[in-house]
């Protein structure tokens, strides 16, 4: 049983604040993702779960049991990093085996052979087992720097931005072999990442971290379709939220300078500046549409093209399919879907939907 | 007004070609990417376009005339590089009127001028600070405001916003593709990130292995791929491609994927046209090029979903065929869960064919 939970951690690095009473709770066998931006905490949260660090204050559970006391090789969970940190000189059977040959831990040299070579055939480098490590492409480094956490067979794994340093084809592979591997294993993973197509493809559930604290916590599908806030609605999903000033009254949403209305049924009794939020792909362009607007720029993505529209002087994407002829500069209409609007507050910057309800 | 016209250039270093006869004309005005993962010789290219890197071989000519024997300064071309380099002591207004510092000009026509490029760039609030009061985006520009300054007959861009953070490059793509038709600027840019070419381009020039792949508008690279290459390099997800073995059978066309070859229906013009390519065919499809159904459907092929990647606004679902895996893009949330089973077809209009020994496209037309 490997659940671990973060009970009210607070970290402290001289004046600075990295961990600000930060609870958090991974289930057994969960792939857990913990999303943020560069200085967010994500890194310094992992480094007290594997024991690395100690917390200023609170307490970090594992399995149920307060590990405060514990070193590091106690905990009994493996660390993967962004750099490989493979031995060079070494093949990559002596990589393997290596963690299995520490003193503390006494496996039988058969043992040893069994569980390395499970492991190779697990990661699909059966193949590579007698080649030196620094003779391997930087996607089958990565896979050995995972087959070493593997083969001590630990409850839970914490990933620190593996794929990282991977080119873009590499890494959507090794995402879905990443993936695959945690449903076979049926182990915990703990993964950090600042890149949000990650912490969505690959995560059971993602936590949003900022500033040190805790955002929202929910499932790809929660996070992207109820942000909590602006920032997750900023961070989460590619292009971007679109995020502009609007005025709510009486169950009446205005943007735009008034150029769009439309009816807002969420919490209706609210009333003042808020953040409107709408996704790209939730804005309708065409020719029968209501609003009239400018198009400022066209990226053609191949399966789609993303739009960039003027209104006055606010811009905002609109995604419509590819084979849909837009020119720059020219003149075209669009209407947003009104029930995939979200309404933050201005000041908070929280969700209307969500005021009063714990992230 | 400039043309740079490249013509058959070669650069070596020993025995290892960097460049290896490279022909492309950038037309006045256009915006060409060239695009290519690292060590494709593609950043050699843009610094010999500059004067920054002799070449081997062949000819660079700047509106007809070689420029192989002009030093950098006297190319009138203005290079932005990833790094920002600009001068920390400076401000960002003495940054942007530094190239201009060598031409003479009064301090009037000067101040006009830098003010003008920022006004561009959205920085006129910014020009009294220092490089590190500047965030990673404003340093960007005023970097691109101290390349524009100058009125350079073209821009040589290095991978300008490649060490930006994900949301600015978003809004700095847009940003340059104003700026370009605002200048209309010839403008070279180099990036190993696709969606960037895609993006920004009026025409992309692929390279692997000092070798150009292919020159064509972000469409027709997208749509009609020239080899293998390009089809993988191109596109995210990237294009799914698997063996593939043409049967026939009562008048039918199947082709089957992966090695123990699960079928799926096509028109039978595609044949003889597949003919020579024998055991060495390769199929290439595209996640969109995937189409599902929920029930047992005409022309499907019942599959098992392995692994649902949810994107938000679609999911990208990973379908077990046979031992092989191909990539289906559906709207989200239209497999419910790993493990499910769904009804598959491959979208024969989407569908790519290379010989998978020289890597090559196989044109094939599906009307007879």
């Amino acid at each position: 049983m490997a659940e671990i939970r973060l009970d009210r951690v607070t970290k402290t690095f001289g004046a600075n604040k990295a961990l600000d009473d930060l609870s958090l709770s991974i289930a057994d066998g969960e792939f857990f993702v913990l999303l943020g931006p560069t200085g967010a905490g994500k890194t310094t949260t992992l480094r007290l779960i594997a024991g690395l660090e100690a917390p200023t204050d609170g307490s970090v559970w594992i399995g149920g049991q307060d590990v405060g006391d514990w070193s590091a090789a106690e905990r009994d969970v493996a660390l993967v990093f962004q750099y490989y940190s493979l031995y060079p000189r070494y093949t990559v059977y002596q990589n393997l085996a290596f963690p299995l040959k520490s003193p503390v831990r006494n496996y039988s040299p058969s043992d040893i052979d069994e569980r390395v070579r499970k492991a190779a055939n697990t990661l699909r480098i059966d193949h590579l087992l007698d080649r030196k490590t620094d003779k391997l492409s930087g996607g089958e480094m990565q896979r050995v720097s995972i087959g070493r956490a593997i083969v001590r067979e630990p409850t839970a794994f914490l990933m620190d931005e593996p794929l990282s340093n991977l080119d873009a084809k590499l890494r959507e592979s090794l995402r879905a072999e990443l993936k695959d591997l945690q449903m076979k294993l049926g182990a915990t993973f703990l993964f950090v990442t600042h890149d949000q197509v990650e912490a969505m493809t690959m995560g059971d559930r993602i936590g949003v971290l900022n500033n040190g604290r805790v955002v929202q916590v929910g499932t790809p599908h929660d996070i992207y379709n109820r942000p909590r806030d602006v920032f997750v609605a900023g961070f989460v999903g590619s292009p971007a939220m679109n995020l502009l000033d609007g005025e709510l009254s009486g169950g009446h949403l205005a943007a735009m300078a008034g150029r769009l209305q439309l009816p807002y049924d969420g919490a209706s009794t609210n009333t003042g500046p808020v953040t409107v939020g709408i996704r790209s792909e939730d804005i309708r362009v065409g020719p029968d549409e209501s609003t009239d607007a400018i198009v400022h720029d066209v990226e053609n993505h191949g399966v789609e093209k993303i739009v960039t529209l003027r209104v006055d002087d606010t811009l905002f994407r609109a995604t419509v399919p590819a084979k849909i002829g837009v020119d720059i500069d020219s003149n075209v209409k669009f209407s947003w879907n009104a029930d995939k609007l979200h309404c933050f507050d201005r000041n908070s910057g929280v969700n209307l939907d969500h005021a009063g309800a714990p992230g | 007004m400039a043309e740079i016209k490249l013509q058959d250039i070669e650069k070596y270093f020993g025995d290892n070609y960097v460049i290896r006869k490279l022909n492309l004309t950038i037309e006045n005005k256009e915006f060409v990417v060239l695009l290519g993962p690292s060590g494709c010789g593609k950043t050699t290219t843009l610094r010999a376009i500059a004067g920054l890197e002799e070449i081997d071989s062949g000819d660079i000519l700047i509106d007809g005339k070689p420029v192989q024997d002009l030093r950098a300064g006297d190319r009138d071309i203005a290079f932005v590089f990833q790094l920002f380099a600009l001068y920390p002591h400076l401000t960002a207004y003495d940054n942007i009127a530094f190239p201009l510092r060598a031409t003479r000009e009064s301090k009037a026509s000067v101040d006009e001028k830098v003010r003008a490029v920022a006004r561009a760039l959205q920085i006129e609030d910014l020009l009294s600070r220092r490089p590190s009061a500047l965030s990673g985006g404003d340093m960007q520009r005023v970097a691109i405001g101290r390349a524009l300054v100058r009125r350079p007959k073209a821009m040589l861009m290095d991978e300008p916003i490649g060490a930006l953070d994900a949301k600015l490059r978003e809004e700095m793509r847009t940003e340059l593709k104003r700026l370009h038709l605002e200048n209309d600027q010839t403008t070279v840019y180099v990036t190993h990130d696709q969606v960037e070419a895609m993006s920004l381009a009026d025409r992309i020039a692929i390279m692997n292995e000092g070798v150009l792949q292919q020159v064509g508008t972000p469409s027709e690279v997208y749509d009609n791929p020239a080899n293998l290459f390009v089809a993988q390099f191109v596109g995210s997800p990237v294009m799914n491609i698997t063996p593939a073995n043409l049967q026939s059978a009562d008048g039918a066309t199947k082709v089957a994927v992966g090695q123990d070859g699960v079928a799926f229906d096509f028109p039978s013009a595609i044949e003889p046209q597949l003919s020579g390519a024998h055991s060495d065919l390769m199929l290439g499809v595209r996640p969109e090029g995937v189409l599902l159904a929920h029930n047992k459907t005409a022309g499907h092929v019942a599959v098992e979903a392995h692994i649902i990647e949810p994107l938000g606004a679609y999911d990208i679902v990973d379908l077990k065929i046979g031992n092989a895996f191909l990539r289906a893009r559906t709207a989200s949330g239209f497999v419910d869960r790993p493990g499910d089973m769904v009804w598959a077809r491959i979208d024969p209009a989407q569908t790519h064919f290379f010989n998978s020994l020289s890597g090559d496209a196989i044109h094939v037309r599906l009307d007879e």
